[in-house]
């Protein structure tokens, strides 16, 4: 019978917590502060996991890795590079640092996302040290398992909210043994109702993003099945390295200071919001550089069936994701309270108060 | 028995006056929507597990979110337990009723709203078959991806509540990856939308929370499914093993090459020799077990992938590869794969499916100590699963009118369980906990995760009136579980007041 006993490097952050819980001071999850940017600005001390790293276990043929949240994804991304697997998820990396703790809680996925999935699709199991100040491990090493709720995946994009991940198993894939990239000099509306076809049919697609000017296409997969619908899909060779700095925020338009998210579904128009936009996603992620108020590019948004998140150049005290209706609110007040019920973790960092 | 719930261990909830429930139920309800009649009840009694039964003191049967609020909001003023029900086909007693609790069966929501073939998704009621909705989206060349093998019954919200896989999810995921939004109502009749259109939406992932909580958080009333398009081309192929581990070995190599199947599938001798009895699937009765793998892409693709598998197979020993010459033989393949169970009806006169998962590496080592757990127990077992994610179900065939055996059963079932646990895994990879394997919890789970979950479920539902008994132990049932599982010596929850 298994017990939560809290092993001995992990009980210094354990009695962080529940000293934080008896003081009734929040403290402030950090890994590489790779991502310190991304939601509303939070008070409290650190409670640093950078430490707390290393690979725990990976099994190529279990198609599954366990790390401390502490690793640097580049360090799992090598690793797995070695065996030809990959995160397929295309996790962002905004620094040498990145870790794979911060990549679940910012819960931020890559190009490869409509097509294979989120980050909270490949979680499998975490180990998370809850407000109480113990270990709870949820999920497991195994892709089907449906004992207990889902928790770990509750924890992808939770911004750390529930509690501190300690580790993560996540499941990875095998990389492609082909790619390409293809483009198509065309405005949005022409390049998203051809996506709208090619994403009915049966390709090997893996990334669609219009920077613009023009649309780029990937394919991955066999030899042969890339070459047969690079042959249907037509379009201008394009080099691969664009789908690595789209992925990072390396392309130019990132370095905007403001910057919004879209989210919204991929065949929707978002109406009267003047700026320059990135479309990624096949259109169900759209990034946003404008100096449309707040209220105007939320609303617009909500109207396309969708939401907005400012991504960067976050001011103190400004809100970052939307509002959620009062219901749906108190519901997210209630999980937090059960797994945080001093609020420890992060607070304010999601919503103000929360 | 577990089909007897113990007010002690698990919940009790003060009686309620029935008349006084009907007189209330019946304004919210159509007018053929309540059932109180012992004979209409008895229908209800259980789910596919149907060694555990247990009779509910009403039957709702509404049409409408509307009156599913209805339902909800009276039972909670009344402090009535309420355990909601699909199509009553899952193997783990999740739809078994509490004791005199209103059973809300949602088969009357049985319409597909809309397909959206741009988009790619399907709007449907909870109701709806699982193979309704793929054949919705047929005509525009796109399908519903898990596919449990009660598809052609089993219904969406169930789907939803149990997170179904089925064969393909290896490559193609389980309901958890295919949904994209749900309306739920709440035990206090707040109607949420969960989920959405675009790929995420803001704040926690109560899509995923949702999916796979066996009806203990709230009520599903509206599925929006993922569809994806259709593969071009799928071929098959049969590999035969004079050795089980060599099979297992021959999965492991297979995922280890790169190679995602659509479906990897192992069934050991006995599983094959039922099988071939009963739909002559042309499978080598000989072989100590088989492997099936399917394919699915484009038709070159394919061809390479299927014949690199077939050396891998043949590198970890087949003594046969057959790779479908046609369609029809593809189909032949698999028709013996989906008749497992009920050819098992032929072995003997009862079966009960397990369902656990081990990782890979362990099938062979498993499958070795579930043969001697199986003799130990004296009862024989076959084993048919998902090799290609390492979810096992092995088969045990009792008698339930020759005393004892069903007891023997459910505790060659635990202990099997129990090792799944053991070596890496899990109790339950896609049948979930519902009533059957909530003393496994106990193994699996720390008191702390228990509370954890207890205080999930309690942030939707805070008086435990959804579903309770089911998917998540009370504290004092895994005491006394535990006590009769002592492990080296320590006596797990010893704090815990024993009544």
């Amino acid at each position: 019978m298994p017990t939560s006993t809290v092993s001995k490097e992990v009980e210094p952050l354990a009695a962080e917590v529940r000293e934080a819980a008896r003081r009734h001071y929040s403290l402030k999850i950090r890994g590489a502060g790779s991502k310190a940017f991304l939601g509303r600005r939070s008070m409290g001390r650190v409670l640093d996991l950078s430490t707390h790293a290393g690979v725990i276990d990976y099994q190529p043929t279990e198609l599954v890795i366990s790390a401390r949240a502490g690793t640097p994804i580049r360090e799992v991304e090598a690793l797995l590079a070695a065996h030809d697997q990959m995160l397929a998820f295309e996790p962002p990396d905004f620094g040498a640092g990145g870790t794979v703790g911060g990549m679940v809680a910012a819960g931020l996925s890559g190009p490869r996302r409509p097509f294979v999935g989120a980050v909270r699709d490949f979680v499998l199991g975490v180990t998370v040290l809850d407000g109480r100040g113990q270990a709870l491990r949820f999920g497991g090493t195994v892709f089907k398992n449906v004992a207990g709720f889902d928790a770990f995946r509750l924890m992808a994009g939770a911004m750390g909210s529930l509690g501190a991940l300690l580790d993560v198993s996540l499941r990875v894939a095998p990389r492609p043994r082909a790619e390409r990239s293809l483009s198509f000099a065309e405005a949005w509306p022409a390049s998203q109702a051809r996506l709208g076809e090619l994403m009915g049919k049966p390709l090997p697609l893996s990334g669609a993003f219009h920077d613009g000017q023009r649309l780029y296409v990937r394919l991955s997969g066999t030899e042969r099945a890339v070459a047969h619908a690079a042959v249907r899909i037509g379009g201008d060779e394009a080099a691969l390295e664009v789908w690595d700095e789209l992925r990072h925020h390396r392309l130019p338009f990132f370095a905007a200071h403001r910057l919004w998210r879209l989210s919204a579904p991929r065949m929707s128009q978002i109406g009267g919001l003047p700026g320059s936009w990135v479309m990624d996603w096949a259109g169900a992620q759209r990034w946003l550089v404008t100096r449309a108020p707040a209220q105007t590019i939320r609303s617009a948004a909500r109207e396309a069936g969708g939401h907005a998140m400012l991504y960067h150049g976050v001011v103190d005290g400004e809100d970052v994701f939307d509002p959620l209706p009062a219901p749906l609110f108190a519901l997210h007040r209630r999980l937090k309270a059960a797994l945080d019920p001093a609020g420890v973790f992060n607070r304010g960092r999601m919503y103000e108060g929360f | 028995m577990l089909s007897e719930f113990d007010e002690r261990l698990d919940y009790r909830f003060p009686s309620y006056n029935r008349d006084a429930l009907i007189a209330r139920l019946k304004p919210v309800l159509p007018e053929d929507g309540l059932l109180s009649a012992p004979e209409a009840l008895r229908v209800y009694e259980c789910d596919g597990l149907a060694a555990y039964r247990s009779m509910p003191g009403l039957v709702a049967l509404p049409r409408t979110t509307e009156e599913v609020r209805g339902v909800l909001m009276t039972c909670r003023d009344m402090g009535v337990p309420v355990v909601a029900r699909g199509a009553g086909t899952g193997l783990s007693g999740g739809a078994l009723p509490f004791p005199g609790c209103v059973l809300l069966s949602l088969s009357r929501f049985d319409k597909i709203l809309a397909v959206d073939a741009v988009a790619r998704t399907a709007r449907v009621q909870p109701g709806v078959r699982n193979i309704a909705v793929t054949e919705a989206a047929a005509p525009f060349g796109l399908f519903y991806a898990p596919d449990p093998s009660s598809q052609a019954a089993c219904s969406i919200g169930g789907n939803v509540a149990e997170n179904a896989g089925g064969v393909h999810c290896l490559k193609y995921g389980l309901t958890v990856n295919n949904i994209a939004a749900l309306e739920v109502v709440t035990i206090d009749g707040e109607v949420l939308t969960i989920g959405g259109e675009a790929l995420d939406t803001p704040g926690f992932d109560l899509l995923a929370l949702m999916t796979g909580s066996e009806g203990l958080l709230a009520v599903v009333t509206e599925v929006t499914v993922r569809l994806l398009p259709q593969p071009v081309h799928a071929r098959a192929l049969l590999a035969a093993f004079g050795e089980a581990r060599h099979g297992g070995e021959a999965v492991a190599a297979i995922i280890a090459a790169g190679v995602i199947p659509a479906g990897l599938e192992m069934m050991d001798q006995l599983a094959v020799i039922a099988a071939e009895r009963y739909c002559k699937a042309g499978y080598p009765t000989n072989a100590k077990a088989i492997l099936l793998a399917e394919l699915d892409g484009e038709e070159e693709d394919v061809a390479d992938e299927l014949e690199r598998v077939a050396e891998i197979c043949r590198a970890a020993g087949a003594t046969e590869v057959r790779l479908a010459r046609d369609e029809a033989e593809r189909l032949r393949f698999w028709a013996g794969r989906k008749a497992a169970f009920p050819a098992m009806g032929r072995m003997a006169p009862d079966y009960y499916c397990i369902d656990g998962t081990i990782p890979r590496a362990r099938i062979a080592d498993v499958l070795d100590e579930i043969a001697r757990l199986s003799a130990q127990h004296r009862l024989p077992v076959a084993n048919v699963f998902h090799a290609g994610d390492g979810n096992l179900h092995p088969l045990i065939l009792y008698d339930s009118r020759r005393k004892g055996q069903l007891d023997r059963a459910e505790a060659l079932g635990g202990a099997i369980l129990e090792l799944c646990v053991e070596v890496g895994g899990t109790i339950t990879g896609e049948h979930g906990v519902g009533r059957e394997k909530i003393n496994q919890m106990c193994v699996q789970f720390s008191e702390a995760e228990l509370l954890a979950f207890a205080a999930i479920k309690a942030a939707f539902d805070p008086t435990g009136l959804l579903n309770p008994g089911k998917a998540v132990p009370t504290l004092t049932r895994c005491a006394e579980f535990g006590a009769m599982h002592v492990h080296g010596g320590a006596l797990p929850f010893a704090h815990l007041d024993r009544l």
